[in-house]
């Protein structure tokens, strides 16, 4: 994994129908400058958008393309400024601040680079031995941190996505507990979370890959919870939690049997479907 | 009774005037939380038994009133004899008969309860003539310690809501926030964000639904004025919010207290319940068909929701967490609705300004900082208490002239000012003006108003290590440079005042400091290393003797100090031997004593204690003893 996300629009429908609606359904363009190179961007997307779209990289941890913006890794950081503001610069974490017309941007400033360098040396000492931020903090030339090395070690980076992506699906089995340099990532109480439903989004999105599980046709553990496997009916693999086919069905109206099915065998069912029908014609 | 005119409020005034005016006297006991503390409740009980069996009641025009703080609560429990504004301090429940019997009934005062002078020795009657109070002006304080909190027709005496009805029955929500504006109010939560401002971007932001919320999250170490306003004068806060929701628009409001101000939690709601009642809040306020209504949110007790994004999303009830935002609150606040969020002085503030005028209250203060401002006064100074004085006051009026000089006059280091966030004075500062900017310019902040009086018994690396574990425990832990940032600063000065500093500390806490500074999301973060670098600022050579020779000069940092008694100088008074937790100390009365450094834990009571000069000394436990020279 190298650490950069898809260059994809990273702030959601939300805004972008947003600034539909301000601008009559018509869709506004922006224009800015990114370390000297111009982007047009269209209006409500961040100036992290912008960069992307031509191409120039700025590290993120806690970014992703189906969550909306935290600002909590603050690697994103960048200096912006624009005419009317007389020489002064404000630092801004890329991934929130809306791309405006005339704005100028630089991902590279000497203390845009020093307050990056400042994050990575202190998230090397949280992690040192995640590969993630070790390949990170080398880019900006730390090695070794400069500062007190965590103790007990761990490479979770505190990104959020785990527990805001298990809140986006609707689920909220996890969240972040404590405060400060105690916080964590845990399941209420600690215990096997009774709301989990299995479906390893928190695992797949971490950045980190810090999230343990075990996954086979015999069962999945994950949060010290074991799920029991629903076998697809056509080719017989154990391809979803019983957890997760009541979930989905109970918030999409549609059939729990809808999804006993894998989904390749429901492609394979939809085009024996076509094929029937083109045939039949 | 629901007030629905200004002839209606003009009379209830006037009613509740006559009243008071028919108590002969009064006797007011300070029931603010020092004074509780000290057993006020114990002495005001005692009052109302005492002079009901003496036939001293309020018939025959005698009360007793319980009241909110006075200020002056190193004296505390504090009664105060009005008319003749009598100060007695210090009193116990066995006082009050003879309160009763010689002040109340004979019209005479008794000397030993009196406040004595320490500049002459002299023994002050009136408590307006008593230093600490006779050099503060009070305006969001007006009414506290005068009124019983709990009693609205006792503050309608004092004027309270009448600034309300002015404006309501005489005044546009424009004008209003007009008068704001030249009044050149600003935050006083401690940012000093230009009030008016807030109001006039709120008035004309999009959208019905907006909110007008109350910051009583005060957390601050050592700050306690806002406490103190809303358990002793609540209904002051109220009459600013309803003005502030008339002028920008809002129906809806929040008073966001933390729940460890039980009192402050009773006294808000009785106070809204009456103020509902009377017609200030609900529906139809004051029969001019305006609706506002308040709740009381509780805090958990996290000093990160004092922070406005954070309190918006407690109040929301969702985690304390910051957010970042570049849109203003005004726009996007509390629900992502238009909110005007202040703190709770700056709303006691709104109700006398808009009564007596901007003009009154831009004439007091400096060219950017108007008015007054309330601090609570702590630490090594002999008044503590809560007071409030006009913005430009110089920090030697404060502590010398209210504070009244350092605790057995001992040598002035710093004063503490802004909290967590703020900064150390030193004494080269001392005739700094307090306002805003000045502050700013020393590296220090008006934060919520603590104001920490340090001697030269404070070790200043200590002093930055204790807001740093202060801010370890209660940063957020959203983002990495506070999270991360904090527990590594506190880990260098843990290694600072246990002796184990090395060269480059002060370089890479110069650069840390940067980055938090720069990197982090909320004030809480971005202003954390302040304490670290105004010590930096002003005592850079302590740092260097806890780095280089590691040794503390204030002999406070118990790794690095060692007592003795200087055999010449000890007569045998024996305090130290009683001082001593650890029972480090033998000798008997009138004989030398000793120290045994295996037992000592160098907490340095025996210093403190001892009454000879010299007689006690520290110095730095490193050194060998035969080349042992005093710090």
């Amino acid at each position: 994994m190298s650490g950069v996300a898809p260059a994809r629009g990273g702030r959601g429908r939300d805004d972008r129908e947003r600034a539909a609606i301000r601008t009559g359904g018509k869709e506004t363009m922006v224009t800015l400058t990114i370390d000297g190179r111009v982007a047009k961007v269209r209006e409500g997307a961040t100036v992290l958008d912008a960069a992307r779209a031509i191409g120039v990289r700025i590290p993120t941890l806690c970014q992703h393309e189906a969550l909306e913006p935290w600002g909590g890794c603050r690697l994103c950081l960048v200096d912006v400024t624009k005419k009317e503001w007389s020489g002064w610069e404000k630092m801004v974490v890329s991934c929130m601040f809306p791309a405006e017309e005339g704005l100028a941007v630089s991902t590279a400033s000497e203390r845009v680079v020093a307050t990056r360098k400042v994050v990575l040396d202190l998230l090397l000492a949280r992690c040192p031995e995640a590969p993630l931020v070790q390949s990170l903090a080398r880019e900006y030339g730390i090695e070794r941190t400069s500062y007190q090395e965590n103790p007990e070690p761990t490479d979770c980076v505190l990104c959020g996505l785990c527990t805001r992506v298990c809140d986006q699906i609707g689920v909220s089995a996890i969240s972040t507990v404590n405060r400060g340099a105690g916080k964590e990532v845990a399941p209420p109480f600690h215990e096997a979370p009774p709301d989990c439903i299995g479906c390893l989004a928190c695992a797949e999105i971490c950045p980190t890959d810090c999230i343990p599980y075990e996954t086979s046709d015999l069962g999945r553990t994950i949060w010290g919870r074991r799920f029991e496997m629903v076998r697809c009916p056509h080719c017989g693999r154990a391809h979803i939690t019983k957890e997760q086919a009541t979930f989905y069905a109970g918030r999409g109206g549609v059939p729990e049997s809808y999804f006993l099915a894998c989904d390749a065998c429901k492609r394979k069912q939809m085009a024996k479907t076509f094929t029937t029908l083109s045939l039949a014609k | 009774m629901r007030i629905e005119s200004a002839a209606a409020y003009d009379e209830f005034h006037r009613r509740a005037l006559d009243s008071a005016a028919a108590h002969r006297q009064e006797v007011l006991v300070c029931c603010g939380t020092g004074c509780l503390a000290n057993g006020s409740m114990r002495v005001a009980e005692t009052f109302t038994k005492e002079l009901q069996a003496r036939g001293l009641t309020a018939e025959v025009g005698n009360f007793t009133k319980r009241t909110g703080c006075h200020g002056f609560c190193q004296r505390g429990p504090l009664v105060v004899i009005q008319p003749a504004g009598i100060l007695y301090t210090q009193v116990k429940p066995k006082d009050v008969a003879e309160i009763c019997e010689k002040t109340v009934a004979g019209g005479t005062v008794i000397p030993r309860l009196l406040y004595k002078n320490p500049a002459d020795n002299k023994r002050v009657e009136h408590y307006g003539d008593v230093p600490f109070y006779a050099n503060q002006t009070r305006v969001a304080m007006r009414n506290i310690g005068k009124i019983d909190p709990t009693d609205i027709a006792d503050a309608i005496g004092h004027d309270a809501y009448a600034g309300l009805v002015k404006v309501m029955f005489e005044m546009t929500p424009e004008r209003v926030i007009g008068e704001i504006e030249r009044s050149g109010l600003r935050g006083r939560g401690g940012a000093g964000f230009v009030t008016a401002r807030k109001w006039r971007a709120c008035r004309n932001a999009e959208g019905e639904h907006k909110f007008v919320v109350c910051n009583g999250d005060e957390g601050d170490p050592g700050a306690f004025k806002d406490r103190s306003i809303m358990e002793g004068d609540p209904h002051s806060v109220l009459e600013g919010i309803v003005i502030g929701a008339w002028a920008v628009g809002a129906h809806e409001g929040f008073i966001y207290v933390r729940d460890e101000y039980p009192l402050a939690v009773v006294n808000l709601t009785v106070a809204i319940e009456q103020a509902r009642q009377h017609g200030f809040l609900g529906t139809n306020i004051l029969g001019t068909g305006f609706d506002f209504d308040l709740a009381i949110s509780r805090g958990g007790g996290a000093f990160v929701c004092g922070e406005s994004s954070a309190l918006m999303r407690s109040i929301e009830g969702k985690v304390g967490e910051p957010r970042q935002k570049y849109v203003h609150a005004t726009d996007k606040g509390l629900f992502d609705r238009p909110t005007v969020l202040n703190n709770v002085e700056t709303w006691a503030d709104v109700g006398a300004i808009l009564l007596h005028g901007a003009g009154w209250f831009a004439g007091m203060g400096t060219e950017k900082s108007k008015g007054t401002k309330a601090f609570s006064l702590v630490g090594k100074v002999k008044n503590t208490g809560l007071i409030e004085l006009p913005m430009g006051m110089t920090l030697r009026d404060i502590v010398y002239g209210i504070g009244g000089g350092i605790i057995d006059d001992r040598p002035f280091k710093a004063v503490q000012t802004g909290g967590p966030s703020g900064g150390c004075v030193p004494e080269s500062l001392l005739d700094l003006p307090v306002d805003y900017e000045r502050l700013a310019e020393a590296g220090s902040m008006m934060g919520s108003g603590g104001m920490i009086v340090m001697d030269d018994r404070t070790c200043m690396v200590d002093v930055a290590r204790y807001f740093l574990s202060f801010l370890t425990e209660e940063s957020c832990g959203k983002c990495v440079p506070c999270r991360e940032g904090l527990k590594q600063m506190l880990a260098i000065y843990d290694d600072l005042v246990a002796g184990r500093g090395k060269p480059g500390d002060i370089e890479r806490i110069e650069t840390l400091a940067a980055g938090m500074q720069l990197g982090s999301l909320c004030e809480l973060g971005k202003s954390a290393p302040n304490p670290v670098l105004s010590t930096l600022r002003y005592f850079r050579s302590e740092y260097e003797a806890h780095i280089v020779a590691q040794t503390c000069p204030a002999g406070m940092c118990r790794d690095l100090t060692a007592y003795e008694i200087v055999p010449e100088l000890c007569n045998g008074c024996h305090l130290c031997f009683k001082a001593c937790p650890a029972d480090a100390i033998t000798g008997e009365t009138k004989k030398l004593h000793t120290i045994h450094q295996e037992k000592c834990i160098s907490c340095g009571a025996c210093y403190d204690v001892c009454p000879t000069e010299g007689a006690v000394r520290f110095y730095p436990k490193n050194r060998p003893a035969e080349n042992r020279e005093a710090v």
